[in-house]
């Protein structure tokens, strides 16, 4: 070190446009806690990186969530009430859980969280979002209740529950101008969820432009693609190779996958440290990211009614692809003749002509030209 | 009216006349899955909490949206009640389902299941004990609550050092500290490795992929189990060091506050539902359900007093009770009976799970009234008709009591023996073999409850090395297969047990028509949270903290409640199937002399 103990390298370091932000995740929405649990899942990055602050040029987060908070009772909802009245500037909502309709529930509620000191009942989560959304820097949903409504949404409900952009209004802005964001799954797959914070953080931080999100608040990065593009299975699909029973290696399309039409990435990505996921490893993709989900997937176990059509239209060409293959792999999976333990040379190698040359045969149809593309 | 207890006029332990009550509530209980409020009055003169209420402020429905539903879906549908051992609700539905459609999956299906289960006992209780009840013993919070405990930990070598690493009890408790402990971020890195583990045998944490009724979906290979057993032999070797490190902190809180004993304590009331079902013995077929229940890998059972009163899992099934008398519920009376026998011939009660019928009424928090979204389960000793309010102990303490006393499991690497229940870890990588044995404790309080989760994670670790040799051997034998074809009656009933981390879980299930005619989970927080039922019983959270006593040093204006967070927390809530406590500002409610808090139940079912 140089210049009074200021290693040379720290000009490479700026701070971030905002040096403190505030979580406050309201986990009592009508959630399972899953995706709070989730998160102690993650790696990429794991919740002490940004809480302890591996990433340098990020803000100092204080979260503040239920399932992890030191503080108990009026000790952790004392950061609410000052967020609601104004006394904390930076902060962001993360909702966990699907969003009641309390106009259903007449005196009493669906969902609380905290007690009010002047009632004595509970203060409902409605009232919280309603008060925190507005002075938010962003608001997050995590998981598919909390996007969508999701499990507890399902027909037939009693609460009448719903999801943010239902509650907020499609085409919600926060007061810095970010769209509700939506990182969907049930639960959310881990990395997802951190890895988006992550992003929030360096936007906020002023190092990442705004968050790249599609119309119904999801990173497009995560959820541009659907479970069949990053599915180990979706060569079996090909050859019109597809399973009957659970357990199977093969494609589970006809048993209840719905792959093929869902966005989500965890067949690529694994559920935790890169192991897991749904079809990858024998279960079915019940499309748990969807804002359809669940009952436009339900019977989750019998064939997606548009399967039948698309996996009869591949079956002949799957076959002819399989036999070409098979064929193929006959050839593949012989060595050369050549290799042997006698006192002769096969290989082509003529020990008198050392500047031979040895080409290899390949059936000139078989071959592709070597054209740029 | 019900006959409510009055507060006594006297202290409980000391017998001295009550001091003035003071109201303190924890709204919500922080580090616990789910939303509970814990609603007490201390009396700060005897030192005792001299009442308790337990609420929850969530409703979800799930009973009610099942209806008419396809009953393939419902262990899609009811994992989602918990987000931390949803793949229990799973396992228990499809054990119902089994049932129900009259199948019994291949051997191969069930040591997957197994594995997969122990994996979630082994991250669960990691994760909850030294991410969230050990927050509790941690440096920052004994300093703040107890500064003269913590002045002795600093100066307390700890017994088993070599075992672990840490030279003092304040060693230990500055690692138990959030984020910045080294045993703190040590546990979230096993908790990682154990949903691996987990997601290896399920597919994904916390709602499994691969669980189907007939078996799994996941493909037995020798890369599977070889992924599990590697991480296994690391979670054993963490193990090696996490149990003396437990036992060293608890012993010290006993000797550091005499009388922490009774923190906690309440009257030996303990129900496990059984866990791992033997594939040799299991078909899923109610008629021998006595039998195959014997044979879970954790021996079922309802004790009381030290005693088991059965083992039976028929019993347990009937004389399980659904009660009201505080929830925002209407009763059932009137609603459809949907079993009145069981397939054995025995009469069936009307408020079975089976002939349950859930009606939500939402409605305004009263304490003198209705006070809590979580109803009350009762189980109905056969020979003294009581409804007894059974705790799970947050799982583990009762699973071990009831296998201790029964005396039947012997996988090798665990048997019980009639009075303890011993487990034994193989050679890992640093350290040799060991063999731990879990005694029945003296008590049910909050220090053997946290105790005894520790040596269920060995006992689980322990327990998968045996099912990972079973699943090898059916490997090797070439069977494969891991599911059974089935076909969904028209009319059918089903019910599953298990234990759900923290403790008994149970699914019953009725089929009409091909669907969903009735269907009611009952996890172990609805036991265990549960608030005054109509006969005036309090739950075991109220029940357990009532008569607490008080050793923080704190006085009202800056208490914390530390110890009756810890009498809470050993019970590991998990409300999403809760406690809050109160805090009321402090503010001073007249001596009681006579019969008034609590005292005007509604007459309810």
């Amino acid at each position: 070190m140089s210049d009074g103990g200021v290693p040379y390298g720290r000009k490479t370091q700026k701070a971030p446009k905002i040096s403190e932000l505030h979580v406050l995740w309201l986990n009592d929405g009508m959630s399972c806690d899953g995706d709070s649990v989730s998160i102690t899942a993650a790696s990429e990055p794991s919740i002490e990186d940004i809480v302890l602050g591996a990433i340098p040029g990020l803000p100092k987060v204080h979260l503040h969530n239920r399932v992890l908070s030191y503080e108990n009772g009026d000790e952790m909802m004392a950061y609410f009430d000052k967020a609601a009245n104004g006394e904390i500037e930076n902060f962001v909502v993360v909702m966990e859980g699907s969003i009641p309709n309390e106009n259903l529930s007449g005196e009493g509620y669906w969902a609380g969280y905290g007690t009010d000191p002047a009632t004595g009942q509970p203060i409902k989560t409605t009232e919280w979002l309603d008060r925190l959304a507005p002075k938010a820097l962003a608001v997050v949903g995590i998981g598919t209740c909390a996007a969508y409504g999701g499990i507890h949404a399902m027909k037939g409900n009693p609460t009448g529950c719903m999801g943010l952009q239902d509650y907020l209004g499609l085409g919600w802005k926060s007061r810095i101008g970010l769209p509700i964001v939506n990182v969907p799954g049930c639960p959310v797959q881990p990395d997802n969820f951190t890895e988006t914070f992550l992003y929030l953080l360096r936007q906020l931080a002023g190092l990442a432009p705004m968050i790249p999100v599609d119309e119904l608040g999801r990173p497009t990065w995560l959820f541009g693609y659907t479970v069949h593009q990053g599915c180990d299975r979706a060569a079996y699909y090909e050859q019109a190779d597809f399973a009957k029973q659970y357990g199977s290696r093969k494609c589970l399309v006809k048993i209840g996958c719905w792959g093929p039409t869902i966005k989500c990435n965890v067949p690529k990505r694994g559920w935790i440290g890169g192991i897991g996921g749904c079809p990858n490893v024998g279960g079915i993709c019940i499309g748990c990211t969807m804002p359809g989900f669940p009952d436009k997937i339900m019977p989750f176990m019998d064939e997606p009614p548009g399967g039948v059509l698309s996996t009869n239209l591949i079956r002949p060409y799957g076959a002819l692809i399989r036999n070409l293959r098979r064929l193929t792999d006959r050839q593949v999976d012989k060595e050369p003749k050549w290799r042997h333990n006698r006192a002769e040379y096969t290989t082509g190698y003529d020990p008198g002509r050392p500047e031979k040359q040895h080409p290899v045969n390949v059936p000139s149809f078989f071959r592709a030209e070597n054209k740029p593309e | 009216m019900n006959d409510v207890a009055p507060i006594p006029q006297t202290s409980a332990r000391s017998g001295k006349p009550r001091g003035t009550l003071i109201e303190k509530h924890w709204d919500p209980i922080t580090r616990i899955v789910g939303n509970l409020g814990i609603f007490t009055k201390i009396d700060f003169q005897n030192r005792e909490v001299a009442e308790c209420y337990s609420t929850s402020s969530v409703f979800r429905g799930y009973s009610v949206f099942l209806k008419g539903k396809d009953p393939r879906d419902s262990h899609f549908i009811t994992s989602r009640i918990c987000g931390i051992c949803g793949d229990n609700h799973a396992t228990c539905s499809i054990y119902a389902q089994n049932m129900a459609y009259g199948i019994k999956p291949p051997p191969m299906a069930e040591w997957i299941i197994n594995l997969g289960e122990a994996a979630e006992y082994m991250f669960d209780h990691n994760l909850f004990q030294d991410n969230m009840v050990g927050v509790d013993f941690c440096e920052k919070m004994v300093k703040e609550t107890n500064p003269g405990v913590w002045a002795k930990a600093e100066t307390t070598a700890a017994p088993h050092a070599a075992d672990h690493g840490y030279k003092t009890i304040g060693d230990i408790m500055v690692a138990l500290n959030p984020f910045t402990g080294e045993f703190y971020r040590e546990t979230l890195v096993m908790s990682r490795l154990t949903r691996e583990m987990f997601s290896l045998m399920e597919g994904r944490h916390t709602h499994p992929s691969t669980l189907y009724p007939g078996g799994v979906g996941t493909v037995p290979s020798h890369q599977l189990f070889t992924e599990f057993q590697t991480r296994l032999a690391t979670y054993a070797e963490f193990m090696k060091k996490c149990v003396p490190l437990h036992n060293d902190l608890f012993d010290f809180f006993y000797e550091a506050l005499p009388g922490y004993e009774e923190v906690g304590r309440r009257r030996v009331l303990l129900g496990c539902w059984g866990a791992y079902n033997d594939p040799d013995k299991c078909d899923y077929r109610y008629e021998h359900m006595s039998d195959w229940g014997r044979a879970m890998f954790v021996t079922p059972g309802v004790v009381v007093d030290g005693k088991h009163v059965t083992t039976d899992l028929v019993d347990i099934n009937l004389g399980i009770r659904i009660l009201l008398g505080s929830s925002f519920y209407d009763g059932w009376e009137q609603q459809e009976m949907f079993v009145t026998r069981d397939p054995l011939g025995n009469p069936v009660d009307r408020h079975h799970p089976w002939n349950q019928t859930t009606i939500p009424r939402p409605q305004k928090r009263d304490f003198e009234g209705n006070y809590s979204w979580v109803m009350s389960p009762r189980w109905r000793h056969p020979q003294t008709g009581e409804h007894l309010a059974l705790d799970t102990g947050g799982g583990p303490i009762a699973r071990l009591w009831s296998t201790a006393l029964a005396g039947i499991v012997d996988m090798g690497y665990v048997k019980a023996t009639g009075n303890s229940v011993k487990i034994y870890l193989p050679k890992t990588r640093t350290k040799p073999e060991v063999e731990f044995e879990w005694q029945i404790p003296k008590w049910s309080n909050a220090i053997e409850r946290d105790r005894s989760r520790t040596y269920f994670q060995a006992y689980c670790a322990a327990a998968a090395y045996y099912f990972l040799q079973r699943a090898f051997a059916e490997l090797a034998a070439g069977r494969t297969r891991t599911w059974t074809e089935f076909k969904v009656p028209d009319e059918a009933i089903g019910c599953g047990f298990h234990e759900a981390v923290r403790g008994v879980l149970s699914h019953h299930l009725v089929i009409k028509g091909g669907k969903i005619a009735n269907y009611h989970p009952y996890p172990p927080t609805p036991w265990n949270a549960s608030p005054r039922d109509v006969h005036g019983t309090p739950g075991p959270y109220e029940d357990a903290i009532q008569n607490t006593p008080i050793f923080e040093e704190n006085g009202p204006d800056n208490f914390k409640g530390i110890d009756i967070m810890r009498a809470v927390r050993s019970f590991d809530p998990c409300l999403p199937c809760g406690v809050h406590m109160y805090v009321g500002g402090g503010k001073t409610i007249k001596t009681i002399h006579s019969p008034m808090f609590g005292v005007a139940h509604q007459e309810k079912p």
